[in-house]
């Protein structure tokens, strides 16, 4: 059964490692010089093949859904589509031992080729990420570490069931796509924040990136605050309160800061930077409201990051397990 | 000695619609069944219950003596033609022989090879540029190849033209010939299986309307043409599937057990088609009327 | 060797035209004593028939002391059915002949003759069993 599987699917993991090779030479060829500039002039390293990072991150985060949407969608449905999984169930193989191990097989070369694509990228942008060091933020966290190992095996997962339960391919990549996204965003906005409770951190304004001030339309203004900059670290939020933990009201915000107040239209009326102030108006106001608030950010340490890597990645993976045994159920009970 | 097929009460059901209704069968073992009926009438999900790729919503059903399905040795001991023959389009027709010694225990990969190499197929020929009789004849060799007890074959001529069409039915008697397996083989048509069968089931509507032996089946149904009688008394073991009045004659075709002696009676023989599309027809007219499922008598 | 066939609309049963026809050759001494059959293999690959079918006409082709089947090899015909009867066939049908055309001289076309060559061969034989 296992040479079975293969022979189906060797045309397609040909094609993958095919693509890993020209990605490896593309990034073989290239990362010495990163590594150059890093140790000579690091400050050059962003604007050092700006088109290749942009497309080596796009390859990597949309690889999981690609690759669920090839290989794991058409894995049963076209077999479903095009009669053939009649003659498989009707072979001396258990259609339970066809779907196991045309899961595995293809779910693990599937992960494999996600996973290897990351980790060839995490070497060729390791200078950058140095630099950079922001590897927890959401954009970056998805990219390198294990969880594109987890990604994938989800995404194909889902494309393998989804094509099994529809019992067509197109539906079932369609909700693949849709299906990754939407797990993707879920889990890094609303799961991933609270694998462990995050960390508090007290600091005053002056510590803070910056503070941006907004009116709406009727009039009053607020104040918002954005968080410092933590090597490595993922903030998740920053705001502005007194001693009481009370966030300045709009009254006392008009009162200290009359020119924002008075002003016309609404919108953003001012966003201050750590570095040269932008108006003499704003500072004062800023060094008023500090006498009185400082700033409380909350936060993922830097240290967490190998163990979010591990709870993530494990996520993906059991719901990846679920959907398998979902396949095997469906398989053996609904298809009969 | 075990049937090749039995059922009792055998029924599937899609939410309210019956695909088989109340399917009651023993068919022996070692005979070459046709299964004829209307396109609809269910033999796809007979056939589909007797290989395990359905299961029964209500009812039972053995295939040489075990459940369908339920062990890789009871796969391996029969051998399944889907309608339509599908194959990997993009394998060739050496990778389906690959791939049948690599999903059989059983297989047998010099017959499978002479098969191939007495049908001209060309090994290296992509499966999905074969034509329809090729493919017929490669899954053939797929489902015998792998030394079945019983090969199931779902309409396997219908959309063969009359020249492959009598080479696979060739093929297949010849296989029976050598082998000794028991065949059950569905068709739309009587004509298809007039030759090549020895046994035959007629299943209308989701029902099975006639089952036996043909040779049984021939020698106790006949064509009776008389002088019309009104109160006609006719022999209490006589069946009429068919009846035809006109003011002076009336034609019966019946089932009986007995010889027909009455000397007012004209007895004619009856093929295999007559027999056939007179349960049809009755099925169609009165079906609800009278008794439905005749089984016919089995050894 | 003989060539077997089947007339798809003669109305016999297979198995009864298969035993015909080694019969009417075994009566036209197109097969001898000692003459194989073909066996049941290459006649069910040529015909497309049930095996059971040829089976059953060997067998009762056997049962009338015809042929003998000789395990693993073959069929073989042990009688013969042309002996005596043979001889006279030649004068017979030049008879035979003669009385065809008679017939097509008195305008009686090919239907016709065999209508009444058909009627008259169905009164004899009942004659002859009365």
């Amino acid at each position: 059964m296992i040479r079975l599987a293969w022979r189906q699917f060797r045309t397609e993991a040909v094609v993958a490692v095919v693509g890993l090779v020209v990605v490896a030479i593309v990034l073989g060829a290239t990362g010495p010089h990163l590594v150059h500039v890093f140790r000579t002039a690091p400050s050059q390293l962003t604007n050092t093949y700006r088109t290749l990072q942009g497309a080596a991150a796009v390859l990597v985060l949309v690889a999981p859904a690609i690759l669920g949407i090839f290989f794991g969608a058409p894995l049963v449905a076209r077999e479903l589509e095009t009669g053939t999984f009649r003659l498989a169930w009707t072979q001396s193989v258990s259609r339970r031992s066809w779907v196991v191990v045309k899961f595995a097989l293809v779910g693990l070369v599937t992960s494999g080729v996600a996973g290897g694509l990351s980790l060839m990228v995490a070497w060729w942008a390791n200078p950058i990420n140095i630099v950079n060091a922001d590897r927890f933020s959401p954009a970056n966290f998805g990219m390198f570490g294990v969880v594109p190992f987890g990604y994938a095996l989800f995404a194909f997962a889902l494309g393998a069931t989804a094509g099994l339960v529809f019992g067509r391919t197109l539906p079932a990549m369609a909700t693949t796509l849709v299906g990754y996204v939407a797990a993707r965003l879920a889990v890094t906005y609303w799961i991933r924040p609270h694998f462990e409770a995050p960390l508090r951190l007290s600091l005053p304004l002056s510590k803070l990136s910056g503070l941006g001030f907004t009116r709406s339309p009727s009039g009053p203004v607020t104040i918002g605050a954005i968080p410092p900059n933590i090597p490595n670290a993922w903030a998740l939020s920053a705001s502005i309160v007194d001693d009481a933990g009370h966030a300045p009201t709009a009254r006392y915000l008009a009162r200290v800061c009359p020119t924002l107040a008075g002003g016309p239209g609404s919108g953003a009326v001012g966003v201050t930077r750590s570095g040269p102030a932008p108006g003499g108006g704003i500072q004062t106001c800023i060094a008023r409201i500090a006498t009185k608030f400082h700033a409380v950010v909350t936060y993922q340490p830097a240290s967490r990051y190998w163990p979010f890597q591990a709870y993530e990645t494990a996520l993906f993976a059991v719901v990846a397990l679920a959907l398998a045994a979902l396949s095997v159920w469906w398989v053996r009970h609904r298809l009969v | 000695m075990t049937s090749a097929i039995d059922t009792q009460g055998l029924t599937k059901r899609y939410g309210r619609r019956s695909a088989l209704s109340g399917c009651t069968l023993s068919i022996p073992a070692g005979k070459v069944v046709g299964l004829v009926g209307p396109n609809g009438a269910g033999k796809t999900t007979l056939l589909h219950l007797a290989v395990g790729l359905l299961e029964p919503s209500a009812g039972r059903i053995e295939v040489l003596g075990h459940r369908p399905a339920e062990s890789s040795e009871q796969l391996a001991r029969v051998g399944f033609v889907a309608q339509n023959t599908p194959l990997y389009a993009s394998m060739t027709v050496g990778d389906h022989l690959r791939l049948g010694g690599w999903v059989n225990p059983t297989w047998d990969e010099d017959l499978a090879l002479e098969r191939v190499e007495h049908l001209g197929l060309d090994v290296s020929q992509k499966a999905g540029t074969l034509s329809g009789g090729q493919r017929a004849q490669l899954a053939l060799t797929l489902a015998v190849a792998k030394r079945p007890e019983l090969l199931v074959l779902d309409e396997p001529v219908a959309s063969l033209d009359p020249l492959a069409r009598r080479e696979f039915l060739q093929s297949l008697m010849s296989i029976v010939a050598e082998h000794g397996v028991s065949v059950i083989l569905s068709s739309h048509l009587v004509s298809d299986l007039e030759r090549v069968c020895d046994y035959l089931v007629v299943l209308v509507a989701s029902r099975v309307l006639v089952a036996g032996e043909i040779e049984e089946l021939l020698a106790s149904h006949h064509r009776l043409t008389g002088p019309r009688r009104d109160g006609l008394h006719l022999p209490p073991d006589w069946e009429i599937i068919e009846e035809t009045v006109t003011e002076r004659q009336c034609a019966l075709l019946v089932r009986h057990e007995s010889p027909v002696h009455d000397p007012a009676w004209t007895v004619e023989q009856l093929d295999l088609e007559d027999l056939v599309l007179a349960y049809m027809g009755r099925e169609a007219t009165d079906g609800h009327k009278q008794g439905r499922t005749l089984v016919g008598a089995h050894s | 060797m003989i060539e077997l066939h089947l007339e798809a609309r003669s109305g016999l049963p297979p198995y009864q035209q298969i035993v015909r026809q080694v019969q009417r050759a075994l009566r036209l001494g197109v097969l001898q004593v000692g003459d194989q059959l073909p066996t049941v293999k290459e006649v069910v690959e040529r015909l497309a028939i049930n095996p059971n079918t040829v089976l059953k006409a060997y067998k009762e082709l056997e049962h009338s002391g015809l042929v003998s089947p000789r395990p693993g090899i073959g069929t073989f015909v042990t009688a013969t059915l042309s002996d005596g009867s043979f001889a006279s066939h030649g004068p017979l049908r030049q008879d035979l002949l003669r009385w065809l055309a008679k017939a097509r001289r008195a305008g009686l076309d090919d239907e016709s003759i065999e209508a009444l060559f058909q009627d008259s061969f169905r009164a004899s034989a009942d004659q002859g069993v009365a």
